[in-house]
């Protein structure tokens, strides 16, 4: 925490919960009797609901965005460099919403949430939740705010790909979607990765086929080594390279395996904090939603005929050195909406930091993400 | 409105698909919107251009006319516009092709080499052109492939474009009949609209 909280800072903020009692019907099969949401909000709802806008997190993220928790906090939300007052998404205009998705495990039912019907944890029997769920999920919480369509959904990554489902399913309920470092489906090589990353933590003895909790116990070398995988994917080999080299922690090599090189033990400090604080059964999860995801599923894998469901505008953004979603998938999703005659914007952003550039303050993304909002913010007053 | 872009207008039908190559900063595209109701996209590399569209509400996607346009199918669009890029491409002929491909009419204006100053810098200096309006010198100019409305018709006429309209302006886009009486010699650039 700075000394004092920044004048473009949305401030302390307290995080919130909704309960819902209406079951929610899942894709895969099953409901969902009860749940809860936690969210943050920052800026004002106007009289007539037209300045809303939501935040969807990405895979490891949660409803945390921006601000703080505390004057004792070290670091802001994990949007802060794009959501305050004055920024890109600025919150003197806009009334964001930022809710910790269904199946999420910092306050949202989850995995590690007790199961009302028998008073455990849900551990692996909580359902798989999709891109959709979220969707529908998010959809009731706007509900209950009184938001009946969103000046804009936005999110990268897996973000972005809940802010095209809105587009696509709900295309009344959005005016804008902003789809940063993205990609309309995963290919197999994401699959791999998140394949690995789930074997790396169902095969950690201390796993106890997902009910660790009940066991008093947590698969931490899985998670960590989970974690350590996809953080080499969401950085780029220059990244890294700059980052570390092949600086040594010691004098020299010493022939063994400890670690050595300061990439080594930075990804597993990485890992090891992650493996506390995120929830095994979640991780499966999140990663399990993100192979499903396929906006084209639907539309017998026609990205064409998913974008032409679309009503609201788009900005798409890439990042030159992600791999993980490059910026060829985010131009897939530009041909198809340029072919559905949409609105478009499409910038692809010169950024060393690799699919985390997303996050990142990098001057000519804040400028671009700011002039497209302040169009959105024009339509929300006239509205 | 600039005069070729008035020039431009009028070749453009209400609800029309527009692409433009190289865009700018989006104010052509804009003016067609507000004036056609056009479905405008414009392609464009430089990035304060591209966020100067975005700020005008105009559609800009970020791409290199270099690495070419295969994601345009055929005939998606009615008009595609290309104004003074045309000479800072690769391969003109290809882009012009291309064009032509994606459109079902072409519209192109080029700065014209055999305007009299740049042949009596040439003939009478000995130097490449340098102007207001081309300032650049021979080394790091991004204009790599001039030419002159003789050479551009010979183009259309060895692949078979088909004129329909052709027009001339100086560098404040002022047309007078003196240059159309002499365009090769007398204007700084020419307008084309084109059709397989």
């Amino acid at each position: 925490m700075p000394e004092t909280i920044p004048d473009n800072s949305v401030g302390i903020v307290v995080p919130q919960t909704l309960s819902f009692d209406q079951p929610l019907q899942l894709s895969c099969g099953r409901t969902l009797a009860k749940y809860e949401l936690v969210y943050e909000t920052y800026g004002t709802l106007n009289s007539d609901a037209s300045n809303a806008i939501l935040i969807c997190h990405a895979l490891s993220g949660n409803h945390h965005a921006a601000g703080y928790h505390s004057i004792d906090d070290k670091k802001p939300g994990w949007w802060d460099n794009y959501i305050g007052p004055g920024k890109p998404i600025d919150t003197n205009e806009f009334f964001v919403v930022s809710p910790n998705n269904l199946g999420g495990c910092h306050g949202s039912t989850g995995p590690a949430s007790i199961n009302p019907e028998t008073g455990e944890y849900y551990g692996p029997d909580f359902p798989l939740v999709t891109t959709k769920d979220w969707m529908h999920s998010q959809a009731r919480l706007a509900d209950k705010l009184g938001i009946q369509q969103w000046a804009a959904v936005i999110g990268g990554s897996l973000g972005g790909m809940q802010a095209m489902q809105w587009a696509v399913d709900l295309p009344e309920r959005i005016r804008h979607a902003v789809v940063i470092a993205a990609a309309p489906r995963l290919s197999a090589q994401n699959i791999a990765f998140n394949e690995v990353a789930r074997q790396a933590i169902m095969s950690d003895s201390e796993f106890h086929a997902g009910h660790y909790l009940a066991k008093n116990t947590l698969p931490r070398t899985g998670v960590s080594l989970a974690r350590m995988v996809g953080h080499i994917t969401y950085l780029s080999d220059d990244a890294m390279g700059s980052k570390f080299g092949r600086e040594l922690r010691t004098d020299s090599i010493k022939y063994d395996y400890d670690a050595q090189f300061q990439v080594e033990s930075y990804l597993r400090y990485q890992g090891e904090v992650f493996s506390e604080s995120f929830d095994a059964n979640t991780y499966l999860l999140m990663t399990r939603a993100l192979d499903y995801f396929d906006i084209t599923e639907d539309y017998s894998g026609d990205l064409g005929a998913a974008m032409k469901q679309t009503q609201c505008k788009f900005l798409l953004v890439s990042f030159t050195t992600d791999w993980r979603f490059a910026p060829e998938r985010s131009v897939e999703i530009v041909n198809a909406l340029v072919e559905a005659g949409r609105d478009v914007g499409y910038a692809e952003i010169e950024a060393s930091q690799g699919h985390d550039a997303f996050l990142l303050p990098i001057h000519r993304y804040q400028d671009l993400f700011s002039a497209y909002m302040i169009n959105v913010a024009k339509e929300v007053s006239t509205t | 409105m600039r005069p070729d872009q008035t020039i431009i207008q009028q070749w453009i039908n209400q609800n029309d698909r527009v692409l433009d190559l190289g865009c700018g900063d989006g104010s052509l595209l804009l003016q067609l919107k507000q004036q056609k109701d056009v479905y405008g996209l414009g392609i464009e590399i430089d990035q304060p251009e591209i966020t100067e569209c975005i700020r005008k509400g105009v559609n800009v996607v970020e791409q290199n006319l270099d690495h070419g346009l295969s994601n345009f199918k055929d005939n998606s669009f009615d008009t595609v516009i290309m104004s003074l890029a045309l000479q800072a491409v690769r391969q003109p002929d290809q882009v012009l092709s291309e064009m032509l491909r994606i459109g079902k009419q072409v519209v192109v204006t080029f700065p014209n080499f055999g305007y009299w100053r740049c042949r009596l810098a040439l003939a009478g200096k000995g130097t490449m052109p340098v102007s207001d309006f081309l300032p650049y010198t021979w080394y790091n100019t991004p204009n790599i492939h001039f030419c002159t409305i003789r050479d551009f018709e010979q183009l259309c006429k060895d692949k078979n474009y088909q004129i329909l309209d052709h027009t001339v302006v100086d560098h404040d886009n002022q047309s007078s009949w003196w240059m159309r009486l002499y365009p090769n010699l007398l204007s700084e650039i020419a307008i084309y609209r084109l059709t397989r």
